[in-house]
């Protein structure tokens, strides 16, 4: 496949070009940029949702769940889901497909699975452009499950509109829902496997977490909500919630200041990328080289290579 | 740039066996690959479906139930219709010389890994064949 035929059929729809085309992002360098390009001026339409939370807290049951849900509404769904890549040899098992098996052979359900590559942050460099590809190919809603995260990797709230945490019963006690965080991104709070011991003890604590607070300063009081994510129990009520968090950013003004959050991180994202590209060659070698032994440092280093641009 | 190789590693049919599937995907993993792992009792129409949403390099079908000469061929007819003849396919299981030989002179599977193999080997085939034919 072409590259330059890409595009215009990306644009339409069709799920082999988006295919190549997240992969081409995934990859980086030129051709990547010029596609991306293309398509960021048609995305832009589409609800994007994130889902984190710890591991086996049942991320990708709920996204399944989700899912099937948005298509019995007839909306359109995009799925990405990151797994973690393996920092020793680069290769990474992505088994989230494992619980979406009762989303295939819908045409109107797009799943990729990513790695997260070398990212701390729950992400993979190139999953905000996946998002803005799926969205620029038309789909309703994207659904972005992140790698399990602990209490650090929030960089899922910059990226997608509305983002879903997910809980367990049982996990720690009350000051583990104080901490800074995961806890502080949630728009909505899922208490999933809400069938097990402990899910009311849990409900209470993150509602009690949230009151302490005081009012939100941006008028949105983060629901918390139960779900069995396996049998499709309190999956509608995410749903509508979800759907109301997003008319809430509009009506606000909130989804500029949104956008803007994440076209900034976005932008960032880009420069550092196409800086360090430009930047890589003889004289980045000799600096590395110079740094390991302890014969330069890395700051005055940077500066030297910025200044040579 | 270096493109790493991604593989979807898929048990089709009704064999409820993954344990050769999970080594496999272990391995590969191991070797730098991504792999997407889509677990027990796929139908070749969700198999190419999720290559194709995918994007994979190779497909390494793995099958003990010893419905081979009918699942394999079906999977590399879908490849067919949907213009995917540049993804590699390989297959392991329980899957007799005589049958290794049809599939691989009749029906489009690459290579055919009985019990027993290095999986270092299987690592080098795909290395040397994937995504070859891909522009």
């Amino acid at each position: 496949m072409h590259i330059p035929d890409l595009l215009p059929r990306l644009l339409q729809g069709d799920r082999r070009a988006l295919a190549r085309a997240i992969s081409l992002a995934e990859q980086g360098g030129s051709r990547a940029r010029d596609l991306l390009a293309g398509a960021y001026p048609h995305a832009g339409r589409a609800h994007t949702i994130g889902i984190t939370g710890p591991p086996g807290a049942g991320k990708s049951t709920l996204v399944n769940a989700l899912a099937l849900e948005l298509r019995r509404q007839k909306r359109t769904v995009g799925i990405v889901a990151v797994d973690p890549t393996s920092p020793f040899s680069g290769g990474a098992v992505l088994g989230d497909r494992i619980r979406m098996q009762p989303l295939g052979g819908d045409a109107g359900v797009f799943i990729r699975s990513m790695g997260s590559r070398g990212r701390l942050g729950g992400l993979s460099r190139a999953t905000a452009d996946a998002i803005a590809l799926i969205d620029a190919a038309g789909f309703d809603v994207v659904l972005i499950e992140t790698v399990g995260a602990g209490q650090g990797e929030v960089d899922i709230a910059r990226t997608a509109q509305t983002t879903i945490v997910v809980e367990v019963p049982g996990m720690g006690d009350d000051v583990q829902s104080i901490k800074a965080g995961v806890l502080e991104i949630a728009d909505i709070f899922v208490v999933n496997k809400a069938d097990r011991e402990g899910a009311d003890k849990t409900l209470r604590q993150l509602r009690s977490m949230l009151h302490l607070g005081g009012p939100p300063e941006d008028g949105w009081e983060p629901p918390v909500l139960a779900s069995v994510a396996s049998n499709g129990q309190g999956i509608p009520e995410i749903i509508a919630d979800a759907d109301r968090h997003a008319e809430h950013l509009r009506g606000a003004g909130f989804a500029d200041a949104h956008a803007r959050t994440a076209a900034e991180g976005e932008l960032r994202a880009a420069v550092q990328e196409l800086v360090v590209e430009r930047l890589r060659g003889a004289a980045w070698d000799a600096l590395v080289a110079k740094i390991a032994a302890r014969q330069g440092d890395p700051y005055s280093a940077a500066e030297e290579l910025i200044n040579s641009l | 740039m270096d493109r790493t190789i991604r593989v979807l590693v898929a048990k089709p049919g009704l064999d409820g066996h993954d344990r050769g599937a999970k080594v496999i995907a272990r391995a590969l993993r191991d070797a730098g690959m991504e792999v997407i792992y889509t677990g027990l009792q796929q139908t070749p129409q969700m198999i190419v479906e999720a290559a194709l949403q995918e994007d994979v390099d190779v497909i390494g079908l793995s099958i003990l139930s010893g419905a081979h000469m009918t699942l394999l061929p079906k999977v590399s007819q879908l490849l067919r219709e949907q213009q995917m003849d540049d993804v590699l396919v390989v297959a392991g299981g329980i899957i007799s010389d005589d049958d290794a030989a049809t599939l691989k002179n009749v029906h489009g599977i690459a290579q055919v890994f009985g019990p027993g193999t290095n999986t270092n080997d299987i690592v080098a085939y795909i290395r040397a064949n994937a995504g070859v034919a891909r522009d």
